[in-house]
């Protein structure tokens, strides 16, 4: 089966609605879109006429650049939305304000938003097609694709891999998306960390298990992601400490040497440096978090691409 | 799936390479310095099958390369469904390179156009030509090939099918009404 025969996804809020193939579809285009990128030229005319608005009404750097640059490399025109200098701050409402940027011909939304669901509003009150960059401690699925692409890229597939995610899972989209996707894909997901962060319900995921004990949750697996500790989420009471935290869930060089031997190590960044992972490990042979930041705007060229060609 | 009329058959396949082949030489007074890049899918292995030739004819190795013009196409929003994106691979400078675009079929023009556009993104060759196994005419752009292999004049309810030994198991060019088709 191709691309072209799989019915087209709306959106991208979460993984609902995406097939198998179409998600391996479009890993596969985001090999392409790759190859633009080390071009001379680092630009193709595919999206040239449509307008992408960037609406991140929360904190972000490397999300929102990755964003625009993916558009902008499709020759999309952009227009970039900060929510503290907007009118929202003047009381407006977001279904107002969306439907202002709808009123000047927005053609797609990329939505972050620290409340969980607010994508979903975006969608429906723009009626164009919108991708999630985040919305709260609900899903982040351009990021765990760039998670899948790039351990597909190191293995060349998912099926049969073992990926241990560890750390502040209760806070963590991107483990949730990750969660969601990786099994999918064939892979199997190990989720990670002190019971207090580690939400009993993510085990009836398929193909997810937890386990409160780092080192079990590494034995075996191809690839170890270390989430970063969200100490802005938490009221307290999580952890007794953080020191007792780094401890027994660092992810390390002494935990990298319990998983496989060609092992990769992760992070969705911003990293806390020697907290939730220590520097030699994150700038070690085996760190891979650099090449995540790469592979993130092919991996949102394709998503554009998948959502905005071709006619609805 | 009958065809109305068969055009090409797997030797006048190979005699009508084997002729662009010649006039390439021609042209550009032997082979230094040329490449030959084909537009996916059937213009790969033409591409191919005419490198072999220039090597036999004139004992030069003219580098190939594979081009895919999904990504430049002009009607991108108004197609029906998604296209796959399939590789692009120029393994060489195109600085200083007379290149030659290989397609199977040349039609409205517009993929020979999507095709320059993606070309020229790659870098600057000192020169394009093109050569197609079959014209069957209705331009929609002004662009012509420098090399035919059969020029054939259809109507546009005609759908013209090429078939190679590399893509199909069997060379053989195919004239269908595309009512058939369907």
């Amino acid at each position: 089966m191709t691309a072209s025969t799989l019915s087209r996804p709306r959106h991208l809020l979460d993984f609902q609605g995406w097939s198998r193939e179409r998600l391996t579809a479009l890993l596969d285009n985001a090999d392409t879109m790759g190859q633009v990128l080390d071009r001379p030229v680092k630009k193709v005319p595919a999206l040239q006429g449509l307008t992408v608005c960037t609406a991140f009404f929360e904190n972000s750097t490397r999300t929102r650049v990755s964003f625009e640059l993916a558009a902008r490399r499709m020759s999309a025109d952009v227009v970039s939305f900060a929510a503290g200098a907007s009118s929202l701050s003047k009381g407006e409402s977001l279904r107002d304000t969306v439907e202002v940027l709808t009123a000047y011909k927005v053609d797609a939304y990329v939505v972050r938003h620290h409340a969980a669901g607010a994508a979903h509003l975006v969608a429906r009150y723009s009626g164009k097609p919108v991708i999630n960059a985040g919305d709260g401690r609900r899903a982040h699925p351009t990021q765990a694709l760039l998670d899948a692409y790039t351990v597909r890229q190191e293995f060349g597939t998912l099926e049969g891999l073992t990926v241990a995610i560890i750390g502040d899972v209760r806070h963590s989209r991107v483990a949730r998306s990750n969660a969601e996707l990786l099994p999918r894909l064939g892979a199997r997901v190990v989720l990670c960390g002190p019971a207090t962060l580690l939400p009993p319900d993510l085990a009836r995921l398929p193909g997810v298990t937890l386990t409160t004990d780092p080192r079990e949750a590494v034995r075996g697996a191809h690839a170890v992601m270390a989430l970063r500790l969200q100490q802005e989420r938490m009221d307290a009471g999580y952890l007794a400490s953080l020191q007792e935290y780094a401890d027994t869930y660092q992810v390390n060089e002494r935990l990298m040497a319990e998983a496989e031997s060609g092992a990769i190590a992760l992070h969705p960044g911003p990293m806390n440096r020697d907290l939730e992972i220590s520097s030699d490990t994150a700038d070690g042979p085996r760190s891979r978090i650099v090449r995540q930041v790469e592979n993130g705007q092919a991996v949102r060229m394709s998503v554009l691409y998948h959502l905005l060609v071709g006619r609805e | 799936m009958t065809p109305k009329a068969t055009i090409l058959t797997a030797d006048e396949v190979r005699r009508a390479l084997t002729r662009i082949a010649h006039e390439i030489v021609e042209r550009n007074r032997g082979a230094e310095n040329l490449a030959l890049i084909g537009i996916h899918t059937r213009g790969i292995p033409l591409a191919d099958r005419l490198a072999a030739k220039l090597s036999e004819l004139e004992g030069v190795d003219v580098p190939t390369g594979r081009l895919d013009i999904t990504l430049y196409r002009d009607d991108l929003t108004e197609i029906a469904r998604q296209p796959i994106i399939r590789e692009t691979q120029v393994p060489f400078d195109l600085a200083r390179r007379r290149v030659i675009l290989v397609d199977d079929v040349l039609y409205t023009g517009r993929t020979v156009r999507a095709a320059l556009d993606a070309l020229i993104d790659l870098g600057r060759p000192e020169g394009i030509q093109l050569a197609v196994l079959v014209d069957r005419g209705h331009r929609e752009l002004p662009i012509r090939a420098d090399y035919v292999g059969k020029n054939l004049p259809t109507a546009r309810t005609e759908v013209v099918k090429v078939r190679l030994t590399e893509t199909d198991g069997v060379d053989l060019v195919e004239l269908h009404d595309v009512e058939t088709l369907r």
